[in-house]
């Protein structure tokens, strides 16, 4: 009989990882290039790299390549990639009214100062599915690509429109409110969740951090039932606006300089509730106002980013009492890479601690048959 | 009797000195500006509400003393203002069995606040729901005050707790239930039971029977007043009601709009209310 | 993979919080430390919290050995083990006497371990208050005022229904007189091996973001009754059908082929030393941990 303490553990490992490879490569096809990933699957480029929350489009495109298109696991790879790399910097704060804007628009108003651009969405595309693109090949491309950029020829050459901010229209009227649990909660530190762990009650810094890398489908979901009515909010979009915001750091240095350290694509969504009037204290400063709910993430991703900002607003409730609305529930359980962990962490095994009760139950039966 | 005696006779169990429970931001003119005079707890400056303002008074031991007034007058937030479940703009208390009376019980740790909750203090509360978890069973609730107090022997619970279930008379059979499913005047005998678990000096009741029916409330009155007899507990008794009051209490503060605007021995005050409020509400009484 | 990687493949700043949390846990034994956990090639849920720790504490020098329900050959644990090698080039072993770092899913080692030596536990709940307050706001305070009465109103509870009290992994112990604490999922059997050690224990949730510890010589005691004491596993009748052991924590296992019911040690290790040493081989099997 052989004496082989660790027997058969590792090898399963490698065998399964073989299997993955193999189920990868069995149907033939030439391997996906990562440019290829870049290029045309953005969306999910945006997402991994929004929940991984690590801005690098083409890690984002290798992770989705590897893991066979699994965002979650994707993201996964990016954070822990992130945790073996040094913190060098804090950028300043980005001035998103110097965005480079690709999208931009408002719900809140028809029309709005510099106007309101689509930009590249399939909103208002009819969700049919395009069987032409199963014979697209490089002609399509070159065709279209001819035809295209000829007729916006002369609209290249003007300067981009600058777009001031929906919500600092209200902001100039005195109709926006910082809500009560903020004012209180400033600190002059900004909080760092991937330095310190959450406490509770949760500063605005916090709970915006947790949400702007938060899991898109938890976010989702949770926002949706506060707009159904699990609470009250009702986000009317102020702004909505897609673009290129430089990343500006202080020069280590020289002292009152600035270095661009480049650009990041974000989508940011500004929505707009109305304060109900307070049931609290009749204080005679309060007069009936507006709140705001900010969303921010990585990339184009807009059903994240209005999630974002509805919870935000939601969690910030005077009187929390719906899911959406109690922080605790919220931020504990939107995070991607802690959520997918853990659900997955009961295939591990759990014999021992089921051993554990299996014992307990038994005793207990005994004694009682016993009695 | 010896002139200790005598001493300890005069020593009060409860002193509390001008305290004070403002709601909002609160300025200098909060006190000033509201009261039965101005019939209003709210500061016309600042739009505070004063609930309590500069209450004081002394509780000595055995006594029951009682608080009236109508909503409003301050008399809930009083006494959970005591229980600390609120926490009082300014003021003090003393408890003289507590570091001999020489601490502000205001101004302690919250970890010594919850031993002298657990160790020297009951309170029964008009909601069931307040003063009962009712997620545990009815000895669970016990057990809960008596572990608290360091009681960590099961079977001496149950003892203790069959003991006070009966005193109340709660039958025996029902010890294990939750209180969810009990009446109205069970759950309120389940409270008292679970107040006098660890022997508090100093009880506190809240509008305790106000929403029974009214045999109920004859029921629980009584029992209260045989607790006293029999354990010689100080307490403090608030209602709206002064049926209730004349039934129980030696003394009487009367209050309204945050301040006490009467006080003194109970016979006295409803046979010869001095301020036109307390007039009013004797006179009210069907 | 050590070309792109720090060393222990976290980096340095990391490392220095983490133990600088470690230090504060030692001096506070049972409580809770927040901290910033780091994410890590391992899923959340799989041990990035004892991970982190021994990837912060470990040093060329060191030994490791790791294992999962008791076994070092469960995947998880060689996915573990092969991590920490290949991150920092330590050895590795299957020994409990031979370490100088375990870490350990739900299980502490049947031989007893020495002063020189750290086990690190990976923990999934650090809050053993959950079982009766999902808030963590509501726990924090709990803790900090010392009030446990609703922990123990619900171990009176479970008495009173079931004639003792049914938590079997998970035991809430109190630790040094003062704090509450979840000892992690291990059986009842390993509870009392907490108490009074020469070792250090140290407790990682990489999810939850805490970090707690039980220096050696310090009172763990599972919370009982005067009249209702704790009580561990009980294994009446029932041996290894490898070793023999009846004073082992034993696995249920059913047997692949004839389906046939069998016990076998938790602790692989030691069983297999045991059959070594019957089988005439010298072997060093280290002490009981309550002689």
């Amino acid at each position: 009989m052989a004496y082989v303490a660790v027997k058969g553990g590792k090898k399963a490992i490698e065998e399964a990882e073989k299997l993955v490879t193999y189920y990868r490569y069995k149907g033939g096809s030439t391997p996906i290039e990562v440019k290829q990933i870049l290029d045309q699957m953005r969306m999910a480029v945006y997402q991994v790299m929004g929940e991984g929350s690590l801005y690098a489009p083409e890690l984002a495109a290798l992770a989705l390549k590897q893991t066979e298109g699994d965002t979650l696991e994707a993201s996964f790879l990016l954070r822990a990639f992130r945790s073996t790399l040094p913190r060098n910097f804090y950028s300043l704060p980005v001035d998103t009214t110097c965005m480079q804007v690709i999208r931009r628009i408002s719900a809140a108003f028809k029309d709005i100062p510099g106007g309101q651009y689509l930009g590249p969405t399939r909103d208002y595309t009819k969700r049919l599915l395009n069987f032409e693109l199963l014979e697209e090949g490089e002609e399509h491309v070159k065709d279209f690509m001819a035809e295209y950029l000829a007729e916006i020829e002369d609209e290249i050459h003007e300067p981009p429109p600058t777009f001031p901010k929906v919500i600092d229209l209200l902001r100039q009227e005195g109709l926006l409110e910082i809500p009560k649990r903020d004012k209180e909660g400033e600190t002059k530190v900004v909080d760092d969740i991937t330095r310190q762990s959450l406490r509770f009650p949760a500063s605005r810094a916090m709970r915006l951090q947790s949400l702007a890398r938060g899991e898109t489908g938890s976010m989702m979901a949770l926002a949706y039932s506060s707009m159904r009515g699990y609470g009250n909010i009702h986000p009317v979009l102020g702004e909505l606006r897609v673009g290129y915001v430089d990343l500006v750091v202080s020069h280590p240095l020289i002292e009152g300089e600035t270095i661009t350290v480049g650009k990041v694509m974000v989508t940011e969504v500004e929505i707009v509730s109305e304060i109900m009037t307070s049931n609290e204290h009749r204080d005679k400063n309060r007069r009936p106002k507006f709140t705001a709910g900010y969303g921010l993430c990585f990339g184009q991703n807009e059903v994240k980013a209005i999630a974002m900002a509805t919870l935000d607003r939601a969690m910030a409730s005077e009187n929390p009492k719906a899911p959406a609305e109690d922080e605790e529930f919220v931020l504990y359980h939107i995070d991607g890479i802690e959520a997918s962990g853990f659900t997955s962490h009961w295939k591990l095994p759990h014999y021992v601690d089921f051993q554990a009760v299996l014992n307990r139950v038994r005793s207990v039966r005994e004694r009682e048959g016993r009695k | 009797m010896s002139r200790d005696l005598q001493e300890t006779e005069k020593q009060p169990l409860l002193k509390v000195r001008n305290l004070s429970k403002i709601y909002g931001s609160s300025c200098k003119s909060c006190l000033e500006l509201t009261g039965p005079d101005m019939e209003s707890n709210i500061c016309p400056r600042c739009g505070s509400v004063v609930a309590c303002g500069n209450i004081s008074f002394n509780v000595y031991p055995g006594e029951i003393i009682g608080i009236v007034g109508e909503s409003g007058s301050g008399k809930s937030t009083l006494i959970k203002s005591l229980y600390f479940d609120e926490t009082p703009t300014s003021g003090e208390v003393y408890l003289q069995c507590f570091e001999n009376g020489e601490t502000n019980l205001l101004s302690i740790s919250s970890q010594k606040k919850r031993w002298v909750r657990n160790h020297l203090m009951g309170i029964v509360y008009q909601n069931p729901y307040l003063g009962l978890k009712m997620d545990f069973s009815c000895g669970g609730n016990i057990a809960e005050k008596l572990l608290a107090a360091d009681w960590y022997h099961v079977g001496k619970i149950r003892k203790r707790a069959k003991e006070l279930l009966s005193k109340v008379e709660i039958p025996l059979e029902r010890m294990d239930d939750l209180p969810r499913t009990f009446s109205g005047g069970m759950q309120q005998r389940v409270q008292i039971s679970k107040a006098l678990a660890n022997n508090p000096p100093l009880l506190l009741l809240d509008e305790v029977t106000t929403g029974l029916d009214v045999s109920v409330q004859a029921q629980i009155l009584d029992l209260i007043r045989q607790i006293q007899r029999e354990f010689g507990i100080t307490m403090i008794v608030v209602s709206h009601d002064f049926a209730v009051i004349r039934m129980l209490t030696d003394r009487t503060l009367v209050m309204k709009n945050g301040r006490v605007v009467e006080s003194g021995l109970t016979d006295q005050v409803m046979e010869d209310p001095q301020h036109p409020y307390t007039q009013l509400l004797i006179n009210s009484m069907i | 993979m050590r070309g792109i990687y720090n060393y222990g493949f976290i980096d340095e700043n990391t490392k220095k919080e983490i133990r600088r949390k470690l230090l504060k846990a030692v001096a506070i034994p049972g409580y809770q430390v927040p901290f910033g956990s780091r994410e890590l090639p391992i899923a959340r849920g799989w041990g990035t919290g004892g991970l982190q720790i021994t990837l912060s504490i470990i040093g060329p020098e060191d030994t490791i050995k790791v294992i999962d329900q008791g076994c070092d050959d469960s995947v998880n644990a060689c996915n573990l083990r092969d991590f920490i090698v290949t991150t920092t080039g330590v050895k590795s072993t299957t020994d409990t006497l031979e370490a100088s770092i375990i870490q350990t899913r739900h299980r502490i080692p049947e031989e007893k371990m020495r002063a020189d030596q750290i086990l690190v536990l990976q923990v999934p709940y650090p809050e053993t208050l959950r079982w009766v307050e999902p808030s963590e706001q509501e726990t924090r305070r709990m803790h900090a005022e010392k009030d446990y009465s609703k922990l123990w109103v619900f171990l009176y509870e479970e008495i009173v229904r079931w004639g003792e009290i049914t938590l079997s992994y998970r035991y809430p112990v109190m630790v040094n007189g003062r704090y509450a604490m979840d000892p992690s999922p291990i059986p009842r059997w390993d509870v009392p091996k907490l108490h009074q050690a020469e070792t250090l224990f140290l407790f990682g949730a990489g999810r939850e973001k805490r970090i707690y510890a039980i220096p050696p010589y310090t009172d763990v005691v599972p919370l009982q009754f005067e009249d209702y004491y704790f009580q561990v596993e009980n294994f009446k009748g029932k041996f290894c059908k490898f070793c023999g052991s009846t004073d082992s924590y034993l696995d249920e296992v059913y047997d692949r082929e004839t389906g046939e019911r069998y016990f076998a040690c938790s602790d692989t290790s030691f069983c297999m030393k045991r059959r070594k040493q019957s089988s005439g081989i010298p072997v060093k099997i280290g002490r009981r941990w309550y002689e």
